[in-house]
Formats: C-alpha cells, structure tokens, sequence
C-alpha cells in the first residue's frame, strides 16, 4: 500500500503555560480534502503553522509521501509542495495577477521576465480553476474570489501537493463559495491533498471528504463526511451535547427607539428608512456589497451622510463623527476586528478601556484602579480568555478578541448596539455566547442593529430582517420563524 | 533555557535603557579617572584635621593661599576650624611667591618660629618653602601640610555633570514634543528650524520692541512668549495640513524645516541679533535651586508634567489610541485629528522653547541655531525606545535616550575624541540602539 501523500505523527507544541498541541496526529490523502475543525484556540492554526514552517514542533514527526521531513521555515515548506492560503491574501495590490502569480518564481530568459509566458500560462491555470479574467488586471482591481483564484493558481503555479484553506469562504459571498468549491473539485482532480479549516458547517459537508476535529490541542475525532451528522460534529467539537444551534427566547418589542429616514451616502446607500424597536433584534440581510455596513457606518457617524436624519427616542442627532454617536449612545462592533475593532499590539485593558475612559476620571485624572476595576467585571462577564490586563489584544484568539470588543462595549453601556458580522470566524460554543449576550441586552429593552451572512444565524436570531440590495431596502421579513433562506436570497438578488 | 531567555528579554525591554547609561557612565568613568586635588573648603578640612592631629593650640601656623576665590574658601574653612579648637596663632599670608617671601624675611628678622605652613596643592609647593632651612634657618624646620591628592574620574566630577544635563536641555525639551508625535503616528522635521527661528524671533522682539540692552524682565518674558506663540502656530499649521488635507507629515514637515530656517534668515538679515540685556541670560545660564540651572528645572518640571498627562489623562490614552491603530481609535470615539493636531501645536511650542533657552544660554539669537537638531531629538526618541511606526514609547525613556546621546557626546569629548569619530561613533550607537529595540520586539513577539 502506497504511503499517504501527508502525516502527521505525535506532533507536541508546548508554550509556556498552555499545551498547544498534544500527540495529534494527521493524515491526508492525495486528492483529498480533509476538514479541520474546532473551537478557536483548539489548535488548528498552531498546526497548520507547523506543517507551514512558522513554527517547528516540539516533538512528532512529519512524512511527506513516505519521507520524513524538517520543516524549518516557510521557504522550506514551500519547496517541499505546502501551500497556505490564509484569509488576508499575501497578493502585491499593484501588479498584475499574472506578476503575483509568478512572484519569486519568474519565467527568466537572460534575466529578463518573459511577460508574454508569464501571461499564457496564468491564463490556461485561471481557466482550469474556471475563472475567466485578464491575466493583466492589477490585484487591487479584482473581487475578492478572483484574487484567492490568483493566490489557488500560484501554489498550483509552485506544483505544490498539498494546499492549505484557512477559512477561504469568511470572505465571500454565497456564488463565491459555489465557484471556490468548483475550484477545489478542479484541484482535487488533479490530485491535491488539501486541508480546508472552516466554522460553517454547511460548507464542510459539501466540499469535505473528512473531517477531523481538534478539542484543547487535543485529537478529538475523525469521520469520514458520509458517516457523521451535524449534531455530531458540535458535539466533537465542545465537548459536550449542544441542545440547540440558537438559544430561545420570547421577543418583547417595545416602542419605536431608532429612526433613521432618507439615508443616503453615494451610491452605496440609498434613501434607506427603518425604525427599530427597544427590545428588538433586527437584522440587515442581503449580500456582500449591498450597503449594509456602509448604512451602519452611517448610524454609527463612522461616514458622512449625504441625506437623511436620524433620531434616537425623538431626538434628532447630528452624527458627524463617531465620538458623536457613542455620546448619545450608539455603539458599533465592526466587521474587521483586527483593523478596525482593536488596537492589536496594545493590552487587553488599554483597548477595554479606549472608549470608556471618561468614566474613571477621578478629579480630571484617569483612575487606573477604577478601569482595572471595570475591566476585571466585563472580561469575567463576557468569559473572556487572557493571561493578564497587560496581554496584548492581538494575542488574543479571534473569539476571544470579539468578546473583548464586545466587554469594551458593554461597559459604554449603548442604548443602541449595532453588531457587524459578530460571529464570524468564531467557533459554535463563543457563537452561543455571543447570541445569549444579544438577547439579555434586547430584554433590556436596548435596540439591537444586526449584519450577517449567514442566512441561518439570521432566520435564528433576528425578530425582524431588512433585506438589502445595491444599496436599497428591497424587503422586509416580519417573522423569521415562519420564512426561509430562499425567501431572503429572493430579495437580496430583487 | 527558552524560559530564561525570555526573562532576560523582559528585563532588558524595560530597564535596558537605563542599564546602557549606566554602563556609559560607568565606562567614562573608569575612562577619565585622573588624579585630582581637593580644594576649597573641601581641601581645608582635610588639611585642618591633620594639623589638629600633629600640633598642638599653642604652636604657630601659617595659612598661605592665592587670592582666588577657591583658594580663599580652603583659607577660611582652614581657619575657622582652628580657631575653633582653640588654635590662635594662624597667620594668613595672600597672594604670590614673594609676598610669602617678604613675610618669611620680617619673620626671620623678628626671630619668630614658624611650626608649621598650611597651603593648596600649588601654595605649598612654591619654590620659597623648598629650602627654608638653608634660605631662613631662624624660623625653624616647619612642617608643610597640603591636602592629599585622591583618584576621581573627571566625568563624574559635579561641574562635568551639570554641563551634562545644561547642554542637554534644549534638545530634551523639544524631545517632549518629537515623543508625542511620533507617538501618534506621525514625525517632525522641523523642529531644529523652528529654534533657529523663535531664537530669533525673541531676540528681535527685545531689540525692536522691548527696548534693546534696557528692556525689562516683563518685556524679556512677553517677547519670549511671542516666538513660542508663533511656533506653537507654525506646529498648528503643519498639524493642520497633516490631519484635515492628509499630506504625510514628513512632507509638510520638511517643507516647514526649509520655510522656519529661511524665515529665520529673512527675519535677522542673515545676522546674530545680540542686542539684548545681560539679564537676558537667566534662563538658559542662571541657576536657582542648588546650583541647578534654570533650563535644567524647567527640564525636569516639563518632564515630569509630561509623564503625568501621557499616563493619567485621557489625552495621552488617546495619543497612544491614534498612533496605534488611528482607524479603530476614531471608531471607539477618539477626535484623531484633534489629537494629532495637539502633538503638533506641542512641538512647535516646545521647540519654540528650545529656541528662547538657547537664545538665553548663547546671549543672542542667530538663524544658524539648531541645524541638525531635529536629528539628535529624533535620535533621543528612538534611542529612548519610541517606536517610529507609532503607537508605542515612553516619555521618561526619551529623557534617558536624550542622556545617552549627551553622555556619549560628553564623554568622548573629555577624552579628547576628535569630532568626526565622535559623529561616526553616534551613530553606531544610535543603530544599535535601535537593532536592540527589533530584538527586543522580535524575542515578545514569539514569546
């Protein structure tokens, strides 16, 4: 029996104070596409780090197809036929997607680039991934599922065997994710091994032959995809029986808090109108580019409106510039926590207390007894993971981060919380978390503003949904219990 | 071992600054360590104690001394203590080799005995008292007392040290403000401009207006005031070309650096403007408090208002906030501009500053002042630790940094180090500074 194109043995990853890994072990097949799955934090990323060259194990052995290797950089993995394709695209803005394709590995000829080569070959490589684009197109200038087609054709490009998807569908839309999927059927054939980390579940059963789960660093399970269920594969995951995906709850609207009418900025958004209740979540569908968060940036003051006023319990607000908003009482959780949400390389504590500070002058002075003393109350409140008030947010693990944005928001104390895509890229057990803290604050009687992609958390959780499109309201869905995933696509596409 | 390592990192992140200057000093040190002879009241206690230990009240002394105000302080110590312990027959001889002569003629002549001759390192030596028993046999074999010569490093001596924290005033002041803009993302070029210019601007404004060599301390003090106010407005100007048109601060700074130097220029004629009162000096020469100079007080009180707001004011979280991540800042309710608009105002109050101390210190205002100043503040920020990407730093660590940079200066210099080494050798230190801060960042980084 031929050896496996991939394994993994008894890999350890130790740092100080956390077993990051322990004896996993992993195997891959070539024309495979194994899932991997697990909370953050359970150790997918410290793994695939190791089998990517940024870090070297502490004990294990890697084969590749029969051979014990040392990986000890990237460079070396990349030689040995690993590619990563991350979330955030390692794609050079300015040069054509045929450029990034051969970046490093350039078709010489007296050392002078042969474009025209270059140009052919990126060409047939898009076309076998189904894609159709000019070759000599800058990256910037591409939609986001072309450039990851640039970033599939370059491994491709580098021959490699084994290709590494870290959460490759977070930022797409629902046709991209069709097209991605149709482009790891192409790879597949060709007979790739690959490794696709992703939290949708949906999606690991289309597109996965296995799936392994990690728990605490820990193997916690493999099935093959035809053998395990949905309930199943959450149960792996947390360890314990999960009752249900969304937690219950008996919507109690109350009067009309939010108004906004005849919002308008550019064409992105477009005389938008809503109320929205106390004590309501209302989410705003609709698909990626349809004016969602730009409406939110609007409510937020994060943008300057063309048109349109906004009134929160009668008062009209002006809104011209977030310090604004949070003043009278809105509060926004971006989408992008890493750029926009937090301030990575300072602590947990300094990015808790940024938009707080106000509350421990004492005598004009900051108290750093009184914000020790608030973030200690909100990060146990929220259960947020950290080794200390001095951890710096960007070593946080994406759930972790999003709770402590949420913590940092929560002690602002809004009337108004608008929340960005809040569970993205955030394991099953944080998602519940996250729902159960929406909830308490709706039956505070607070109004709850959400933005989702995923149509399911969506119809799960919102008492009423906005349905957007190219910058218009296209819709209105009054009772989620009652519709489905078809009737929002309807008026998200309308 | 990794454990180790990482504890030594930690250590060396936060005190290796310090450690660097200490080392400094302590090389200097060990560098010019010379012998050295005590004087003034210092040497006369010393030379008081040995003469009550070997000679009795009633025995006959002379005092002699050089009619210097150091050596008059060793006579005056030297015979208040005697005279203390009963001692009463202490003459006093002052001024040169043959004014000791003539009193040791009179002395011979009245055929008085002499027991014993107390002097400084250089009195005691003359040639006059080399052969008195041969020269004057009749006034006895005295005995001759000077104070004992002991090893001390010329760096550490208190004058060198004071020069030290003097010479580096000015550039730790404007310092202040280059942290808080670099802290906030951003970079000043014209800082070394902007003395030149408010130098000038002050001593042109005591010239025409205050009233030249007459004017009056509140006239000396409204002109200062002036140029400080004129280049906190040149920082607001380029602040506000940074935050509301978005040019990046190195252009509008350096564009300012061009147009502060050359309105300095304009402004003098191209001269030293020097008509200014003595009294003038007060502020960069004069000393209040222990002997520190004023610009030295007005250091350290800055300082230490400086590390208060960036640790305990929302302003300073907010400096911080700006530089870090100015996106997320804004959208947790920082006012970024506002803020960057402030670090800027700051610098070019505090260079304006500069300027005035150094108009003070130098008696005259020139628009050849503070060329390549903006350099060495930059250098005291990121030899302090401040990171150029924004974000990060301390304030106190810009002071040491701004030492470091003095200390090395300095001491080359008492070692007699011709200034293009010292210029070569500033620099490496500078690079390595910064190579030790990547470390630094590199070893966290992978905890």
């Amino acid at each position: 029996m031929a050896s496996p194109l991939l394994e993994m043995r008894g890999i350890d990853k130790r740092y100080p104070g956390v077993d990051a890994l322990k004896q996993v072990d992993l195997t891959l097949e070539a024309g495979e596409v194994l899932a991997l799955m697990g909370e953050n934090g359970a150790g997918k990323s410290t793994l695939m780090k190791i089998l990517g060259g940024a870090h070297r194990p502490d004990d294990g052995e890697i084969r590749i197809a029969g051979k014990t290797v040392n990986i000890a950089s990237p460079q070396q993995a990349r030689s040995l036929g690993i590619a990563m394709i991350y979330q955030e695209f390692n794609l050079v803005p300015g040069l054509s997607a045929a450029e990034n394709v051969f970046l490093g590995q350039e078709i010489l000829k007296h050392s002078v680039i042969q474009h025209v080569a270059q140009r052919e070959r990126t060409t047939i490589l898009l076309r076998e991934l189904g894609m159709d684009f000019d070759p000599d197109t800058p990256c910037q200038r591409l939609t986001i599922a072309q450039q990851q087609s640039v970033e599939i054709a370059r491994a491709l490009c580098l021959e490699a065997r084994i290709l590494v998807l870290d959460e490759p569908s977070a930022v797409l839309t629902t046709r991209e994710v069709e097209r991605l999927f149709a482009i790891i059927k192409q790879c597949r054939k060709r007979g790739l091994g690959m490794i696709y980390i992703g939290h949708r579940l949906d999606e690991i059963f289309q597109v996965a032959d296995r799936v392994m789960v990690l728990r605490d660093g820990a193997h916690a399970g493999c099935f093959a995809i035809d053998q395990c269920t949905r309930e199943g594969l959450i149960e792996c995951m947390v360890g314990r029986p999960l009752d249900q995906e969304f937690p219950k709850r008996e919507p109690r609207p109350g009067a009309v808090r939010l108004k906004a009418t005849g919002l308008s900025r550019g064409t992105v958004v477009q005389g938008v109108s809503l109320k929205a209740r106390g004590g309501e979540i209302l989410a705003l569908a609709g698909l990626m580019g349809a004016g969602r968060t730009e409406l939110a940036r609007l409510l937020f003051g994060a943008d300057r409106r063309d048109a349109g006023t906004i009134e929160l319990d009668g008062q009209p607000l002006s809104l011209n510039s977030p310090a604004e908003a949070i003043a009278s009482g809105i509060g926004l959780l971006t989408e992008d926590r890493k750029l926009q949400g937090l301030i990575l390389q300072h602590s947990s504590r300094d990015n808790f207390g940024l938009p707080n500070l106000d509350q421990y002058l004492r005598k004009g002075m900051l108290s750093g007894q009184a914000e020790q003393a608030s973030f200690e109350t909100y990060v146990q409140a929220m259960r947020v993971k950290l080794t200390g008030p001095q951890q710096p947010a960007g070593h946080l693990s994406g759930g972790n981060q999003q709770k402590l944005v949420m913590a940092k928001w929560l002690a602002r104390h809004c009337e108004v919380l608008i929340f960005d895509e809040p569970t993205r890229g955030i394991d099953v057990g944080a998602k519940y978390e996250i729902y159960q803290l929406m909830h308490t604050l709706a039956d505070e009687g607070k109004v709850i503003l959400m933005i989702s992609s995923e149509l399911p958390e969506v119809l799960g959780i919102a008492d009423r949904i906005l349905v957007m499109h190219e910058g218009r309201l296209t819709g209105e869905i009054t009772h989620p219990a009652e519709s489905s995933q078809q009737a929002i696509m309807e008026l998200a596409v309308a | 071992m990794p454990r180790l390592n990482s504890q030594l990192i930690r250590v060396l992140s936060e005190y290796g600054m310090v450690l660097m200057l200490l080392l400094l000093g302590l090389f200097f040190s060990l560098m010019t360590l010379t012998e050295q002879q005590p004087t003034g009241e210092v040497g006369g206690q010393q030379v008081a104690s040995a003469i009550l230990a070997q000679h009795s009240p009633e025995a006959s002394i002379w005092v002699v001394t050089r009619d210097l105000p150091s050596d008059q302080a060793f006579a005056k110590t030297l015979t208040r203590s005697l005279e203390a312990a009963g001692y009463d027959r202490i003459h006093p001889v002052v001024g040169l080799p043959r004014n000791a002569r003539a009193a040791l003629v009179q002395w011979q002549d009245q055929g008085a005995k002499i027991d014993a001759i107390a002097g400084t390192e250089v009195t005691s030596s003359w040639l006059v008292f080399a052969d008195l028993e041969t020269s004057f046999p009749e006034v006895g074999s005295p005995r001759i007392h000077r104070p004992t010569p002991y090893r001390w490093p010329n760096f550490l001596k208190r004058d060198n040290l004071l020069n030290i924290t003097n010479q580096i005033a000015v550039i730790a002041i404007i310092a202040i403000g280059m942290t808080t803009v670099i802290i906030s993302g951003g970079i000043d070029l014209s800082v070394g401009s902007l003395i030149a210019f408010s130098a000038v601007l002050a001593c042109l404004l005591i010239r025409e207006v205050g009233g030249a060599l007459d004017a009056t301390a509140i006239g000396m003090t409204l002109a200062c005031l002036g140029a400080l106010w004129a280049s906190a407005a040149i920082g607001g100007i380029t602040g506000g070309l940074i935050t509301f048109f978005g040019v990046p601060p190195f252009i509008v700074t350096l564009g300012m650096m061009l147009m502060a130097s050359g309105a300095a220029y304009l402004l003098s004629g191209g001269e030293s403007v020097y008509q200014v009162p003595d009294r003038f000096v007060w502020l960069g020469r004069g000393t209040t408090l222990g002997g520190f100079p004023n610009a030295v007080l007005l250091m350290i009180l800055l300082y230490f208002l400086a590390h208060f707001m960036m640790g305990r004011t929302r302003w300073g979280r907010y400096l911080y906030a700006v530089g870090g991540n100015a996106e997320a800042a804004r959208l947790s309710g920082v006012p970024v501009k506002r803020i960057q608009l402030s670090a800027y105002v700051l610098s070019g109050a505090l260079a304006g500053l500069g300027g005035v101390i150094m108009a003070s210190q130098l008696k005259s205002g020139a628009p050849t002042y503070g060329q390549m100043y903006e350099l060495y503040v930059i250098a005291a920020v990121v030899v302090g630790g401040t990171s150029l990407s924004g974000g990060e730093g301390k304030i106190l660590g810009t002071l040491i940094g701004a030492f470091i940079i003095a200390v090395i200066q300095n001491g080359m210099n008492l070692m007699n180090i011709e200034p293009y080494t010292q210029k070569v050798i500033l620099g490496l230190v500078i690079l390595l500074a910064v190579l030790l801060d990547k470390l630094k960042q590199r070893g966290l980084g992978r905890h």
